[in-house]
C-alpha cells in the first residue's frame, strides 16, 4: 500500500515537472506559436543596418508579419542584405513596397517596417527570392550628428 | 621538512579521493548488467526520497525569490519608466541563473546530506559490508537508483523553481503593484527564448545535479564510520557540492551566454 502511495507522488512530481516545462516554453517563451507557420523567403539590401539584428521583427503597421532570419555582407559591393521570412498568409504586397530601419520607442529594439506600395499593371507582387528594392537604411546617430554639424558649418 | 610531507599527503590524498569517487560512479553506472525489473520499484523510491519530498521548499522559496525579484525590480525600474520590462527581467534572472543555482544549492543541503547520511549511516552499521556478504553489489543496489533519482529529480525541480517564481513576480508585479498585466507577458514572451534561455537553463541544472548528487554519494560512501565522521561527510557534501555548483555556474553561464 505505501508504495502505491509513493508511486502516485513520484506521479504527480514528474507530471507537474512537465507541466511547469510546457508552461514555460508556451506562456513564457512563446515557443512555437510564432514562426510555426509557412513562410516565404524575400531579400531586401540595405547601405547600413544599424542594430538590426536576426530574428528582429518586420512590422506592417505594427503587425508582426514575419522575421529576419540571416544578415550577410554581398560579396560583390559589400552591401548588407537581410533575408526576411514572412507569414505566408500575407503574400500579396506589390514589389514598389517600401522597407525601412525603424526603432521602437527611444531606446527600443530595432524593426523593418515595411509600407505596401501601390498596384498597377506593371507591377508584380513579391514572391520568394524576390529583391525588396526600396530600402530605407538606419539612422546612425554618429552620422546625423555629423551631418548637422557640417551643415552648421556650411552656413557661415 | 614537515610541510612538504604534509602538502605531499594532501595532495596524494585528494587525488586518491578524485580516484575512489569516479570508482564509485563508474561501479554504479556500469557494474555488471542492469536488471530492470528489479531497479526501477527502486528508482521510484528514491525519486519520492529525494525529489518528491524537496517539492515543498523548492516551491516555496521560488515563489518568494520571484516575489522579491518583482519587488526589487520594480523600484528600479519605475525611475526609468521602463516598469514594463519587469516581465523579462524576472523570467530571465529566473531561467537562467536563479533557478538552476538555487535549485542545487537547496537540493544539495535538503536531499544531498541526507544522502551522505544515510548511506554513511549504511557504512558505519555494516549494512553494505553485509550486502557485499549476500553477493549483492552495493554500487548497484544503494548508490546507482540514488544517482539517478537526483539526476532525474533536479532539472524537475528546477523547472518548477523557475515557473513559480515567475508566478510569483506576476503576483507582485501585476496584481500589487500595478504592472500591465498585457505587457508583462507578451514583453517577456518577446525577450524569452525557448532554447537559449530555457534548454540552458535545463542543462546547467542537469550539469548541477549530475555533480550534487555525486559529492554527497561519494561522501557518504567514502565517510569515516564513526558519528563524527558521519557528521564531517555531511558538512563536507553541502560545502562542497555548492561550491562546484558555483564555480561550475560560472563556467557554463561564460561558454553559454559569454560571446
Amino acid at each position: 500500500m505505501t508504495s502505491r502511495k509513493v508511486e502516485i507522488s513520484v506521479g504527480f512530481f514528474v507530471a507537474l515537472g512537465i507541466a511547469a516545462l510546457i508552461f514555460l516554453a508556451l506562456k513564457v517563451a512563446s515557443a512555437g506559436v510564432s514562426g510555426s507557420g509557412e513562410t516565404y523567403t524575400v531579400y531586401a539590401k540595405f547601405d547600413n543596418i544599424g542594430g538590426l539584428k536576426v530574428r528582429s521583427s518586420v512590422k506592417v503597421g505594427g503587425v508582426v508579419i514575419g522575421r529576419v532570419e540571416t544578415i550577410h555582407l554581398d560579396p560583390e559591393d559589400y552591401a548588407p542584405v537581410a533575408t526576411l521570412a514572412i507569414d505566408k498568409q500575407y503574400d500579396n504586397f506589390p514589389d514598389t513596397s517600401s522597407l525601412s530601419i525603424l526603432t521602437s520607442g527611444l531606446l527600443g529594439e530595432q524593426y523593418l517596417g515595411l509600407e505596401p506600395g501601390f498596384i498597377d499593371e506593371t507591377v508584380t507582387i513579391l514572391s520568394n527570392g524576390d529583391y525588396i528594392e526600396d530600402t530605407k537604411s538606419a539612422l546612425v546617430l554618429e552620422e546625423l550628428i555629423g551631418q548637422f554639424l557640417f551643415s552648421q558649418g556650411s552656413d557661415d | 621538512m614537515d610541510w612538504i610531507q604534509q602538502l605531499g599527503r594532501q595532495t596524494l590524498d585528494s587525488f586518491s579521493a578524485v580516484g575512489r569517487a569516479t570508482y564509485l560512479l563508474i561501479g554504479a553506472l556500469f557494474g555488471g548488467r542492469p536488471n530492470l525489473v528489479k531497479a526501477f520499484p527502486l528508482f521510484i523510491k528514491q525519486i519520492y526520497v529525494v525529489g518528491v519530498l524537496s517539492l515543498v521548499i523548492i516551491l516555496v522559496s521560488g515563489l518568494f525569490i520571484g516575489m522579491v525579484l518583482a519587488l526589487q525590480g520594480y523600484t528600479v525600474l519605475i525611475d526609468y519608466g521602463a516598469e514594463d520590462s519587469l516581465g523579462p527581467m524576472v523570467s530571465l534572472a529566473l531561467l537562467r541563473e536563479l533557478g538552476p543555482v538555487v535549485t542545487a544549492l537547496l537540493f544539495a543541503g535538503r536531499a544531498g546530506s541526507a544522502l551522505t547520511a544515510e548511506i554513511g549511516l549504511m557504512k558505519a552499521t555494516e549494512q553494505l559490508t553485509s550486502l557485499e556478504m549476500m553477493a549483492v553489489d552495493p554500487l548497484r543496489r544503494v548508490v546507482a537508483p540514488r544517482f539517478w533519482a537526483g539526476v532525474v529529480s533536479m532539472p524537475l525541480l528546477a523547472l518548477l523553481f523557475s515557473s513559480v517564481g515567475i508566478l510569483g513576480g506576476h503576483l507582485v508585479g501585476v496584481e500589487w503593484l500595478g504592472v500591465d498585466h498585457g505587457s508583462f507577458w507578451s514583453i517577456m514572451q518577446a525577450s524569452v527564448d525557448f532554447t537559449d534561455d530555457i534548454l540552458n537553463g535545463v542543462i546547467k541544472s542537469f550539469v548541477f545535479a549530475l555533480v550534487v548528487t555525486w559529492i554527497a554519494l561519494f561522501r557518504g560512501y567514502d565517510a569515516i564510520p564513526t558519528s563524527e565522521g558521519i557528521s564531517r561527510a555531511t558538512t563536507q557534501t553541502v560545502v562542497q557540492a555548492s561550491l562546484a555548483v558555483l564555480g561550475l555556474d560560472f563556467v557554463l553561464t561564460a561558454l553559454m551566454f559569454g560571446n
